[in-house]
């Protein structure tokens, strides 16, 4: 099956949820796969925006945090305080689905700064929910491209705590969450170490070798006994995949009426 | 609560170097207000918002803004707030203080504004570099548990403006659709001006849904499309691909100064400004 590296890891994202799980989602990369899994085999699955909408089921993917299809098709809308309190940090939420500009290898996210705080080279938007998402929810779901900028070996600022210094470190911690168990890239996975919480190689694409993965990741990366082989796209994935890619690519573009002043 | 037009509302309840909240969670930014803000030339404010979106990239570029409060700062789904770069990475058109949180902190911080109590409490702020950047937040123990918890200062703006679709004459103010921190917002600060799409005789009973009574808002405006390119519930939808348009329009200072000038500065108020980008659409 022909895909991009993109739709492979969307499948590959969707395919680790399931059944009747409460995930908070990300936009971008962590959306598309929510949905994707929420309009193949997990239909149950109860999706959670940070801008209050719960249970919501959009047709089209939004393009930001608090699009009106979010909220139109949601089974219910609480105010942003609350979904911070009294869901994600009263424990109601199975799995959190994050992206990063930068990811260590104990997976600490960075969405801040590249370069120093007070200087830096390139300002990023920020936290948004992410450091209390990744706190809180059960575990974590982490999707980034790979290359060696955005998997490094030190992170310029550490925006949300993956598993800090590793070896325990986020076990003897407040964070009631475990922590990121899955980090899906552009050419496989990685998971954490379970002596020392290191990412290292999981599963690899089809047609990926180690050393196209080692390349890609700016630490040693060491591989799991057992490197699992993902199983491609299936025609099916791909196609209500590409339909709802579709489906929002037109409807971002289209015209909307400017209102009258 | 008075009726007011909203270069009067602007005039008379934003002062320069003020405490400023635009809220709206991506839904009812208050888009008109903070154009006339800028048409009136306030400056030195500090700006707060959880989701600067383009309404700050755009006060921020133009100089109206000293120091910012929030807690993600981007384009949705499209990528930088190009101005809001500008001014962190490069000082222009002025040096911009940052005061950054995460969204669960910045709402607490809300929350304890409108409830007029020094802090706010939080799981939150664990293990991440956010804190020794920010000293609006701190640990506290708890006096219960010896737990440690973070403590986020209190947000009262001087003023929070807010779009919503309707109000009755009184100015009781009616918001349905996506909230975010509004309501939060509103009852943290010392006046509250709310834009809104409809006046109507009298709002339908509502028991649950967010309403902010006449005695908590300072200044309702009729301004019709006030929250466009964002959206308005039930009223118009946003619009995305406008959004995907200010990435090019906003990289360059230049072409960034002349948009500005061309649709806010030299158009009158909101409408004409509306008028304006359907006819160049």
């Amino acid at each position: 099956m022909n895909c991009t590296p993109d739709e492979y890891m969307t499948v590959a994202a969707a395919r680790l949820l399931q059944g009747s799980q409460v995930c908070f989602v990300g936009i971008g990369l962590p959306s598309a796969a929510c949905n994707l899994a929420r309009l193949t085999h997990a239909p149950d699955l109860v999706l959670i925006y940070e801008s209050g909408t719960i249970g919501t089921r959009p047709t089209v993917l939004p393009l930001s945090i608090g699009d009106g299809e979010l909220a139109l098709t949601a089974t219910c809308v609480v105010p942003l305080p609350e979904v911070f309190s009294h869901y994600l940090q009263a424990g109601r939420v199975d799995v959190g689905f994050l992206g990063a500009a930068q990811i260590d290898r104990y997976g600490n996210l960075n969405t801040t700064v590249i370069g120093p705080y007070d200087a830096p080279h390139t300002r990023l938007p920020g936290a948004g929910g992410a450091p209390e998402i990744a706190a809180h929810a059960r575990q974590t779901f982490v999707m980034l491209r790979a290359t060696t900028r955005s998997c490094v070996e030190k992170l310029d600022f550490r925006t949300s705590a993956g598993y800090l210094d590793g070896h325990g470190a986020r076990a003897r911690s407040a964070a009631p969450g475990l922590g990121p168990r899955a980090l899906i890239t552009d050419f496989g996975m990685l998971a954490p170490h379970p002596l020392d919480d290191e990412l290292q190689l999981s599963a690899l694409f089809e047609g990926v070798s180690r050393d196209q993965a080692r390349a890609a990741v700016g630490w040693p990366l060491r591989c799991a006994d057992d490197v699992a082989a993902i199983a491609p796209p299936t025609a099916a994935e791909l196609a209500v995949l590409r339909d709802l890619q579709q489906r929002t690519r037109e409807a971002h573009q289209r015209p909307v009426s400017i209102p009258l002043g | 609560m008075p009726l007011m037009t909203l270069d009067e509302a602007i005039g008379t309840l934003v002062h320069e170097g003020d405490c400023v909240a635009l809220e709206g969670f991506t839904h009812l930014i208050p888009f008109a207000a903070g154009h006339e803000i800028i048409r009136q030339r306030r400056r030195n404010l500090h700006l707060v918002r959880m989701t600067p979106d383009l309404i700050y990239d755009q006060m921020i570029g133009m100089g109206c803004a000293r120091a910012l409060s929030f807690s993600w700062g981007g384009n949705p789904g499209v990528g930088s707030l190009h101005r809001l770069r500008d001014a962190v990475e490069n000082q222009w058109p002025q040096p911009l203080k940052l005061c950054e949180h995460s969204h669960a902190g910045l709402a607490a911080a809300y929350c304890a504004g409108a409830a007029r109590l020094p802090f706010g409490v939080l799981r939150g702020y664990l293990d991440n570099d956010l804190a020794g950047h920010n000293p609006a937040v701190r640990r506290v123990a708890c006096p219960f548990t010896g737990r440690q918890l973070a403590a986020v200062a209190a947000i009262n703006p001087d003023v929070t403006i807010l779009h919503a679709q309707t109000a009755d004459r009184r100015g009781n103010v009616a918001i349905h659709g996506i909230v975010g921190a509004a309501r939060e917002a509103a009852l943290a600060a010392g006046r509250v001006i709310v834009t809104v799409e409809e006046i109507v005789d009298e709002l339908a009973p509502a028991m649950n849904a967010i309403v902010l009574p006449h005695w908590v808002v300072t200044a309702t405006v009729l301004c019709r499309g006030g929250a466009y390119p964002s959206y308005a519930q039930g009223h118009y939808q946003r619009d995305n691909a406008f959004y995907q348009r200010w990435d090019q329009i906003s990289r360059d200072r230049a072409v960034f100064s002349d948009w500005m000038r061309q649709h806010v500065l030299q158009t009158r108020d909101h409408r004409a400004h509306l008028d304006g980008l359907r006819a160049a659409a």
